[in-house]
Order: structure tokens, then sequence, then C-alpha cells
């Protein structure tokens, strides 16, 4: 998407908005549109058909709306699904909502019914520009060919500017037919500028940072979106701070490196947690204090002030109040941080923080046994290196990878934080691989899970994508489970699947292969074979359904009150 | 205005449609307490602008809700104004 082919226009051009709007999308640089046609959008696929863009057929709309955050998640740049009306974009409005709360410039475009028609409860009439407002940045209903000119490069501006996120754009169908003349057409529509970083209020965070005697440095998703890896690691290791990274952080500090505390919060290792606890000063950089990663917010950190960075300015003392913020782009305030820092050390808080790694280790159980959820993925990761792509659904799975998978580069990691939605894996892989072929992508998945959006396995067999499924298999809804185990008595309520699916067979039936590793008589052997063959599989792989995710700290509750399996 | 809790903020918007539908669904999803709004377009503005007044019972979550209003948009500008003299006094007669 580097390349924008700009070339000049001169002639006064003829064009339908439909036309129009594929010359502007080519313009943008897109190159990929995952979608699915329909009644209101027909004009906008007719244009396609004569453009260099290639279109991606997904199965459902929510699957385009994952497989454009997937391609947008591996590049940084704005990615465009496409649906029609009515059920094609209330189709749409999961993958919308996902973008929104996890910063991902997504371009949502939807056909609508004619402007006519609008309001009579036409077939396939629904109010899309109602149902987007409060899950995009911004959001439009075009009512003139002539509006998409401005319209489109502004949306993109949108999406990726400041802190990302989603647009949509509903253009109804008279608008796609309506011809008019073009002389120029506009610049796309690229990222605004940064605001200024303010030097004196870096120089007075290091000041604080200095004088705190147990800092630590909490690192986010907007570490990642400001392509900001470096700066960061040069910034902690100048200062010799330790981070926490949150869900969307991890990848920003390889997972080996020795000022990497891991992830904080909920299913954070116990040591994360308690250093946390000890701390004097937290340096939030690019995070929003989610819930998961804070637990009750009151006992967060209870002894450490507050320095947040973050582009959002809303983002500011939104849930921790902080005594010290900077509304800037991270990697702006890291570079111009980073140019005054001098080298230091901090022998007694790193000797501490080393006590609490020893003594409260993450015990990953089962690490050695393929068929035990952190033995499953040791072994996976073993047989991998870093340059494959990693998604996940939503569930145990989940956090059994962000536990135990050493996640060693920004945008490796492809996962549901902010909405958790089940259905995001399959797709969101799909979209990884089409943006970078030459990696290999996994999408660790649960049966529970890929169920939500199994269909898209038909369009990963279609594009005959380098993309392989494991699925964590225990027959149930596990986290579920787990939290009906742990919090409601053991009073297991709609969590067992009946009967058991053949993942392996699906996936046959669908076009692509199939292994099931519960039924072969060398597993080992045939994980590594299906994992490192090209095209794509799904690999089935049964755990035993009483596997839980620890430690685990109960929802509301405060992170030192962690619940733990066999480390207590 | 008798009410001490009460904010009255002065918000410059584009107009055209949705923008109220951006400001009131903001409000809605933030739960933040909407007590009066008085929008109309700015006389000298060739009707591009709008002025909307807003009265809000969010003493605590004041500068949040401001934060949150001004990502919107098509919001121009979010000011803080007086009570006193503003466009809701002497309404009451006409909300009862």
């Amino acid at each position: 998407m580097s390349e924008l082919a700009i070339e000049p226009e001169p002639q006064t051009q003829h064009l339908a908005g439909s036309q129009l709007l594929i010359k502007l999308l080519e313009r943008q640089g897109v190159t990929h549109i995952a979608g699915i046609p329909g009644g209101a959008n027909l004009p906008m696929y007719d244009a396609l058909t004569s453009s260099s863009i290639k279109h991606v057929l997904a199965r459902h709309e929510q699957g385009a709306g994952f497989i454009a955050q997937g391609m947008a998640r591996a590049s940084g740049e704005a990615q465009v699904c496409f649906a029609s009306s009515g059920p094609g974009a209330s189709n749409l409005i999961t993958a919308v909502a996902d973008a929104k709360m996890d910063s991902v410039p997504l371009i949502a475009i939807t056909g609508q019914v004619p402007q006519a028609m609008i309001g009579t409860d036409a077939f396939q009439e629904i109010d899309t520009f109602g149902l987007m407002l409060p899950i995009t940045k911004h959001n439009w209903m075009v009512r003139s060919a002539e509006e998409l000119l401005e319209v489109i490069p502004r949306a993109f501006e949108i999406a990726l500017s400041g802190r990302p996120g989603p647009v949509s754009v509903d253009i109804p169908k008279d608008v796609q037919n309506q011809m008019i003349e073009v002389d120029n057409l506009p610049s796309p529509g690229v990222r605004q500028a940064n605001p200024t970083v303010e030097t004196q209020q870096v120089e007075t965070m290091l000041s604080k940072i200095g004088q705190a005697q147990r800092p630590i440095l909490m690192v986010g998703g907007g570490i990642v979106y400001a392509n900001a890896t470096q700066a960061l690691i040069e910034f902690a290791e100048k200062l010799d701070v330790p981070a926490v990274q949150t869900f969307m952080g991890l990848g920003v500090l390889p997972s080996d490196h020795p000022l990497s505390l891991g992830m904080l919060g909920m299913h954070g290792a116990r040591y994360t947690n308690l250093i946390l606890e000890e701390c004097d000063l937290v340096v939030g950089l690019g995070v929003r204090f989610d819930d998961r990663a804070t637990g009750k917010v009151a006992e967060f950190c209870p002894k450490a002030d507050i320095i947040h960075v973050d582009i959002d300015h809303s983002e500011i003392d939104k849930i921790m109040p902080s005594v010290l913020s900077i509304r800037a782009d991270v990697g702006d305030m890291l570079q111009s941080a980073n140019a005054m820092l001098e080298t230091n050390t901090r022998p007694v808080w790193r000797k501490r923080v080393e006590q609490l790694k020893q003594a409260y280790p993450l015990i990953l159980d089962g690490e050695d046994d393929l068929f035990r959820p952190y033995g499953a993925i040791k072994t996976i990761a073993s047989l991998l290196d870093d340059t494959v792509n990693i998604t996940t659904d939503v569930g145990q799975h989940q956090m059994w990878v962000a536990q135990a998978y050493p996640i060693n580069r920004p945008r490796q990691w492809a996962s549901s934080g902010g909405l958790g939605t089940m259905g995001f894996g399959l797709p969101a892989a799909i979209g990884m691989a089409l943006e970078q072929p030459e990696r290999k992508v996994i999408c660790f998945s649960g049966d529970g899970s890929l169920m939500m959006n199994l269909q898209e396995l038909a369009t990963a067999a279609e594009q005959d994508l380098d993309l392989k499924v494991i699925v964590l298999n225990n027959r149930h809804l596990g986290l579920v489970r787990q939290q009906q185990a742990l919090f409601y008595d053991n009073n297991l309520s709609a969590v067992k699947f009946h009967p058991d699916v053949d993942f392996a067979l699906v996936a046959r039936a669908l076009g692509m292969q199939g292994v099931d590793l519960g039924l072969v008589d060398e597993p080992f052997e045939a994980l590594k074979a299906a994992l490192l063959q090209r095209g794509p599989c799904v690999i089935n792989l049964p755990i035993c359904e009483t596997e839980m995710v620890y430690p685990m700290v109960a929802p509301g509750g405060a992170n030192r009150d962690m619940i733990c399996g066999e480390c207590a | 205005m008798s009410s001490n809790n009460l904010s009255l903020l002065k918000l410059t918007v584009n107009n055209h449609p949705g923008v109220l539908s951006h400001v009131c669904g903001l409000f809605a999803r933030r739960a933040y307490n909407l007590e009066g709004v008085m929008v109309r377009p700015i006389a000298d503005s060739e009707s591009k602008r709008s002025r909307m007044w807003l009265l809000v019972n969010e003493e605590d979550r004041l500068q949040q809700l401001i934060r949150q209003t001004e990502k919107l948009v098509d919001v121009i500008s979010v000011e803080q104004h007086e009570l006193e003299g503003s466009v809701f006094e002497h309404t009451e007669d006409f909300f009862v």
C-alpha cells in the first residue's frame, strides 16, 4: 500500500458515483477489498471489475470486516470492506465495533436503498447511519456523487489520524448511479500531523521517573500503532526500568527481553501483578487502563503515582487520575525523551523485581505435554520462528496464547482485545495472510469460537493461503465453564456442546486439509508436517475441559488477589 | 438557574444532517446527564455552522465529557459558559 498511484488527471471525466468511488480507493493505495455484493451495492461491484483492486469474497459480512481488520492490523494502513444494505450492513456491525475498541483503521462502505425510498421501510433498508454512529470515529451518509470527492479522502484521514479507528460510509444506490463530471480528483487522505511534543513536559516526566524509587513502564497498543517499538526499548534500557505489557501491547518488548515483565492483569503472571503492588510510579505509554489490565481500579498499583502519555485526550484521567499527562504520539514523545536521556541503572529495584520473578514465576502447567494447553502452544512455537503471524479467537485458548506464546515483534499478534469477539481469529488470519503472503499465519482457536465464523474456511481455501487453524478443542465454551466452576459453585450451565464436531472433516468439506491429532499414531510428526507444509489446514487438538487459565483475578477483584491452580 | 450541579457548554458545530445525532449519541452511550439542548444555525455563517447550547449535569466527569465531545469530527469548539444570562434563563415557564 506504500506506493500511491497519483498520476495527473488532465481531462474532464464522466463518471458514475460508483466508478468515482473505486477510483478514489485506488488512489488511496487500496489493493484488496473484502466484501459481499447485494442489491444496494451492485454498482460498486460493477465498477470494481475494471479496477486493479482485488476483491476477496467473504462468506459472511462479519468475515469481510475481520478480513479487512486483519489486513489493517498487519500493515497499519486503513483497509476497506464492502457490504450491501440491510442485513449486509448489520452483519458488519460487530467487526466495526471491534475495530473501534482496538483502534484499527477500518473503512466500512455500504450500499443503501435509493434516497427516494429512505424512510419507507424498503426492502433491505436499515438505518446504517444510526447503527454505525456509536461504533465509529465518524460516519457519513453520502447524499450526492460529488460528496464522494470530499468524504472518501476524509474517511481515510480520520481512520488513520490521532488514535486510529473505524469509519463508515453509507452510499445510496442512486448516488452510486449518479453521473458527474470530474475535472480534478482530490489528493488521497493521509494521517494528519501529530501534536507537537512539549519538551518541558518530557523533562518533567523524566525528572519524576528519576525521583521514583520503584518505577514501572506500562506499555500498550499505542506503541505498536506509533511504530515506536525501538524507541520504547531504548527508553526502557536507558532508564533501566522494567515494563509490563498490556494484552494489546504484546510484542512491543521481545518476550525474553530482560526488562520485560510480560502481561499484567486478569491472567498476568503472579510476579507481574505483585511487582505492580510494590511500584511507586507507573508510566502508562499508549494504554487506556482497561479493566482487564487494572482489576479493581481503586486498588490498582496502590502505592503508585500515574504518568499517562496518550494521543487521545479523552483517555487522560478517564480511569486513572494522573499526576502528569502528556497528550502526544507516544513515538514522538519517546524520541524526544531518548534525546535527553543518559544511561541509568537501578540495581536495587531491579534486584527486587528479580526476587519477585523467582519467587512467583508464571507456571505453565503441562508445558511438556502436547495434549495440554501450554504444551500444545509451546510445541507449536518451537516448530516455528518469529516470521509467522499469530491470531487468536476469544476464550481460554486466547489467554493461554497471550501467556505462553513468545510474541516477539509488533504486529505479529492480532487478537480481539477490547470487544472480545469470538469468531475474530479465522477471518483476521485470512486478512493477515492476504496482506503478508510471505508469512505463515497461525490462528489459535477453540471449538466454540471457530464455529462463530466457520464459513470463512471456504474463503481461506479459495484464496489458498498459508494459514493454519489450531483448534484447542475441549468441546465446551471453556472460559465460561471456568467462570462457572470458580464463581458459580461448578453449576455448569449451557457450556457443553453435543455432539462432538469433526473439525478435520469440516475442513475437508470446505476445501482445505484437516488433521485430527487425537486420531493419528504420531501426533507430533503429524502436527509438524501440517504446520510446515504450505497451504490452509485445520489442526484439531483435543484437550480436557477441566483445563483452567491460571492465575486468574476474579472479575471486579483486585489484581493482588489471584486465584492459582498448581501454584498456590 | 438554581442548581449548583449544572454546567453550560457552548458548542460550535458543522450544520449538516446527523450532527445532533452524533452529539446526543455520545451523551447517551457514555451515560452523561443532559438537562437541556438549544440549537440554531449561526446567523452570519451562511448556515454552515450551528451553535449548540448544552445544559449538563455532570460535575465530576465534566472534563472527561468535554474531551469526548471535542473528539467528535463535526464539533469545532467546546467552551464552558456562565449559567447566568444564558439561553436557558427564563425558560422554566415553557416546561411546566
